[in-house]
């Protein structure tokens, strides 16, 4: 597996991070380094085992159904860049 | 019944329909937070910090929202998966601050199961469920505050959803709608969403295609967020005709997602970038597989109530309920409450929900109520039907007592007593006020002994009005017979 040039441009698009043309061409050697790293992997037989779905032998702990947290408005917007009548507001975004 | 067919210029066209209903849990808490999910509270004040996804915050589940995941998958008669897995679907969209959503794609939580559906005039039908899955909630934005900027509330982000995925078993508007009636109903006996659609607790995602009757499915569209069940009959009525109308005119139809538009009547593209659905799933690191034991799902199962269509047969065959009675009676788990209720409380079950369908549904549709709201208790419903059943009210006296209850909140033997409302069955009495109306009416009396038996009906109408409307009128039948055969 390998990338090119557009899917790098087509990721970050997607992760919305900024790349300009240079560092997006200096991109597509580096991940394809690390795929290939990866890739090592394959060599490995791995037929009849189960994947992997966590690598510590814990269970999932549930919580019981009640309220224990919320009423912190102003803790919740105050790193809002903009924040008006309780309301994060943001740029319009309707469709 | 004739199949569902929608007319083109080449021929008939059959429609395909599947739905994928998000219904919200009814918890206290959310899903992987202990923030509130009360509807209508302030914005922003039921958010924790997960909620708004500040850095180094960790998920725990609500495990009652699991468990009403499980329930309702056992209602469903599904497969509950006792290893199931989070999921991370990676978009970037104002009202979800994660950048991701938790749900669950490649291991859901309940598994195939299965409903069965009674469209109006057709032959009950099984539709395919093909899973549910637990996932969070969004945020909620308003546009139409503040010229140019959006105001995102978080209240709702976070809380739990179940989305239920039917098979493309559907195949007309009746059908479906049918089928949210159903799952509603289902939803609603098990306590596992309350079903509100106003609210939003409950909406449906329409896929819709078309095809030549047996062929094999067309491309299908799907249209987000419809929130009534008449919406989700009209969006499929105008995305099939429009699909018909493309194809027959030499178009394609595109997978797309399309919006309704509940004022208009139609259904129209969201104009979405083109990867708009690359999602990068992936299992979310921040939650081990959720595991669950025989235990708890053994005391999932026992807390299961009885189920629509168990209560229904049992309405007819124990309980003598006719068809139509037991399924309105049934349809909704308040109805069913409320009537049980009046069983508890020592009414006969024939009586009892006559009298509620005539009645109580009469009387609450003029008052613009629902059951919960009625003004007269269960326990005083089976009051005045027992007062019915033992002679001591007429249906007509019954009828005037009921309303006397609806304006006073008092109970039936009290207003009876106290209005002297009591039917008699005093024949001394019913028998001196026959006398008298033969007397007053000889000539009648002659007509009728010379053969006209219509008259009997004027001399019942003179004898109930003479007794004030209190004669028993088994009894008064009976005496003027008698009194006129004589």
């Amino acid at each position: 597996m390998s990338v090119d040039l557009a899917t790098v441009r087509k990721i970050a698009g997607l992760a919305r991070i900024a790349t300009s043309e240079a560092e997006a061409e200096a991109l597509v050697p580096e991940l394809n380094n690390i795929l290939g790293w990866i890739e090592q992997l394959g060599e490995v037989d791995t037929d009849g085992v189960e994947p992997l779905a966590a690598v510590i032998p814990n269970h999932l702990r549930l919580r019981d159904d009640v309220v224990t947290d919320g009423g912190i408005r102003d803790a919740v917007l105050k790193n809002a860049p903009q924040a008006e009548h309780g309301f994060f507001a943001v740029p319009k975004v309707i469709e | 019944m004739s199949s569902y067919r929608i007319q083109g210029g080449t021929g008939e066209w059959e429609v395909v329909i599947g739905l994928e209903v998000h219904a919200q849990v009814t918890s206290e808490s959310k899903l992987f937070s202990g923030a509130a999910t009360a509807f209508g509270a302030e914005p922003n004040t039921q958010v924790s910090l997960i909620d708004a996804a500040m850095p180094g915050m960790l998920p725990v589940p609500n495990k009652e929202c699991i468990r009403q995941a499980v329930r309702t998958g056992m209602a469903i008669n599904a497969q509950i998966n006792k290893w199931s897995r989070f999921d991370r679907k990676n978009y970037f969209y104002a009202d979800l601050p994660q950048g991701y959503q938790i749900s669950q794609l490649y291991h859901p939580l309940v598994g195939e199961g299965s409903i069965e559906i009674e469209p109006e005039g057709a032959e009950p039908k099984v539709i395919g469920i093909e899973r549910i899955h637990v996932e969070q909630d969004a945020g909620k934005l308003m546009h139409d505050q503040h010229p140019t900027r959006s105001y995102v509330d978080l209240n709702r982000s976070g809380v739990a959803l179940m989305e239920i995925v039917s098979r493309p078993d559907m195949r007309s508007p009746a059908e479906a709608g049918a089928y949210v009636k159903k799952l509603r109903s289902i939803l609603r006996y098990v306590g596992s969403c309350d079903g509100n659609m106003e609210q939003g607790s409950m909406r449906a995602d329409v896929n819709v295609s078309v095809r030549k009757p047996g062929d094999a499915f067309g491309t299908r569209t799907e249209t987000k967020n419809v929130n009534s069940i008449r919406f989700v009959m009209a969006a499929i009525e105008y995305e099939a005709r429009r699909q018909v109308d493309l194809i027959e005119d030499g178009g394609t139809v595109v997978q797309e997602t399309r919006l309704f538009d509940p004022d208009k009547g139609v259904t129209r593209s969201m104009r979405s970038k083109e990867d708009a659905h690359d999602y990068r799933y992936f299992p979310d690191p921040d939650l081990l597989p959720l595991e669950l034991d025989d235990a708890f799902l053994e005391e999932a199962r026992a807390s299961l109530p009885e189920l629509p269509d168990a209560k229904r047969k049992r309405y007819e065959e124990v309980l003598g309920i006719s068809a139509y009675n037991a399924d309105v009676l049934t349809a909704d788990v308040e109805t069913a409450r409320w009537f049980e209720a009046m069983l508890a409380e020592g009414a006969q079950a024939k009586a009892a929900s006559n009298w509620v369908m005539s009645e109580l549904f009469g009387a609450l549709n003029r008052l613009g109520k629902s059951i919960s709201e009625s003004p007269v208790s269960p326990k005083q419903a089976a009051e005045l039907v027992g007062l019915v059943q033992d002679g001591t009210l007429s249906g007509s006296l019954a009828k005037q007592v009921f309303e006397v209850m609806l304006e006073t909140g008092q109970d039936a033997g009290v207003i009876v007593e106290e209005r002297g409302l009591k039917q008699t069955s005093d024949t001394g009495a019913i028998e001196a006020e026959i006398a008298k109306v033969m007397e007053a009416n000889p000539d009648k009396v002659a007509e009728y002994r010379g053969g006209k038996d219509k008259l009997f009906g004027f001399f019942v109408g003179q004898t109930m009005r003479a007794m004030a409307g209190k004669a028993n009128p088994a009894v008064v039948n009976d005496l003027l017979k008698k009194a006129l055969d004589a």
